[in-house]
């Protein structure tokens, strides 16, 4: 059936099958593979994407079901060839190491900081319960989370991690300053 | 894993959706959320030629007061009803009950209707609407019925609802400053509850200690009586006979149910 969504800031009408999941119609007919297809059953959340601002697990949403809505990717964050300030802080913060779980870690952490805008540690680690790293990475995805929050950038303040009817959520102003350890070129490789 | 074919057909509103469930009986499903029922299609579990769409309906969704009672619209998800704040004042350990449930991705597409209507005794909202003693809207081919909680869930994965109804609303009592207790037990995060005890005004329910979410009847007699938390909570696993699987056996489960009605009951003290 045809559909119309808006994906990463783009209007887009395509032809979809009605049981075409979220994730393979990004993946397969937008081209963005940010999304990853992990456990498949609604658990890692290595697929997470936002849907009207809202973190939902993509392999788990039928495409049709977001139809008139905004999608935002990994991919739709960073501007004018600047990080989003919570891309910025996982790369300052080393919140990662394989990196299969970083698209859905950063999507879930943007969802999760437009709600609460100052979590604690603890409601960091609650807030990312549904996104698994079997690196075993928690520690500094963590740190990433609460250096992205400690920045305070307007863009991962309350509302503005919502994609409003301008567009989708971007990134604004400098990158996010993280709150321990060098910031090192060595680790954005 | 895909979903074997299906048409898909929005619904224009509760009415109309009932109509179509008439129209195309045993073929069609009822899709909200879709957290209950994509993983069974994925695994093929459940293959219907139709979904029926209520996800989007404005008259499904939001939370309002109607005299002593809340009136939970079905297709509320459950990330929406943990932050309402009149379900907070008035009802909140169904408030508590919706923040439990999976993670927050799951929480912004699963909604009340959808996990009561799956009926999983595993899970927290058709727990937390035992204990609270509510009840379900049901709008079918003629008109609408209401139903208890205690009347509602009739088996594994199995309530009163015909193939034909759609479950419109939840209603459970107002009962601002009322002392509550929730406790789930689970291994891992996201998980559902291995058991689970919710107690309020009286009523104590258990979640995965049967076919269905379950009344600890001889816990709730000895509270009335004047047992103390202990002793009644002492008696919470009687006459039930639950499931065994790798996570617990039988008497695992009864040791549970009694540890967690115990704690349940301190709680809301």
């Amino acid at each position: 059936m045809l559909l119309k969504l808006n994906v990463n800031g783009q209007q887009r009408s395509d032809d979809v099958e009605p049981r075409l999941l979220l994730v393979h119609y990004l993946r397969e007919v937008c081209g963005l593979r940010a999304a990853n297809v992990g456990c498949d059953t609604t658990s890692c959340g290595a697929c997470t994407v936002l849907l009207d601002g809202k973190s939902v697990k993509s392999c788990t949403v039928l495409t049709v079901q977001a139809a008139g809505q905004q999608v935002t990717t990994a991919e739709g964050l960073a501007a004018d060839g600047e990080l989003h300030p919570v891309q910025a802080a996982f790369r300052r913060e080393h919140g990662l190491q394989c990196g299969f779980c970083t698209p859905g870690m950063v999507m879930a952490t943007v969802g999760l900081l437009a709600e609460n805008p100052e979590p604690t540690e603890d409601q960091v680690r609650e807030g990312l319960e549904g996104n698994l790293c079997r690196c075993t990475g928690y520690h500094n995805i963590v740190r990433a989370v609460l250096a992205a929050a400690a920045a305070g950038d307007p863009a991962t303040s309350a509302g503005s991690g919502r994609s409003g009817p301008s567009g989708p959520v971007r990134g604004r102003g400098a990158p996010a300053v993280g709150t321990s350890g060098p910031a090192s070129d060595a680790v954005g490789a | 894993m895909i979903p074997a074919p299906f048409d898909y057909l929005p619904a224009e509103s509760a009415a109309h959706a009932v109509e179509l469930l008439a129209r195309h009986g045993d073929d069609a499903k009822l899709l909200a959320g879709g957290h209950s029922l994509l993983p069974m299609m994925k695994l093929r579990l459940a293959a219907p030629a139709l979904l029926i769409d209520v996800g989007s309906l404005a008259e499904l969704a939001g939370v309002r007061a109607d005299g002593g009672e809340l009136v939970i619209g079905a297709a509320t998800c459950h990330a929406d009803l943990a932050a309402d704040e009149l379900t907070r004042a008035d009802a909140p350990l169904l408030a508590h009950a919706a923040a439990q449930v999976g993670d927050p991705q799951i929480r912004h597409r699963g909604t009340i209707g959808g996990s009561l209507a799956h009926a999983d005794p595993a899970a927290d909202l058709p727990m937390a609407l035992v204990a609270l003693g509510g009840s379900v809207e049901v709008l079918g081919p003629g008109g609408s019925r209401r139903e208890t909680a205690d009347d509602f869930f009739t088996g594994f994965f199995e309530t009163s609802l015909e193939p034909d109804e759609l479950l419109t609303a939840v209603r459970v009592p107002r009962n601002p400053g009322a002392g509550w207790g929730y406790q789930k037990f689970v291994r891992r995060a996201n998980d559902w509850a291995i058991v689970a005890a919710a107690a309020t005004g009286g009523r104590i329910a258990l979640a995965n200690m049967g076919p269905v979410p379950l009344r600890a009847h001889a816990a709730e007699r000895a509270l009335a009586a004047g047992a103390n938390a202990a002793q009644a909570a002492a008696l919470a696993a009687d006459g039930t006979s639950p499931g065994e699987d790798m996570h617990a056996d039988r008497g695992y489960r009864q040791h549970l149910a009694r540890v967690l009605t115990r704690r349940a009951l301190v709680q809301q003290d």
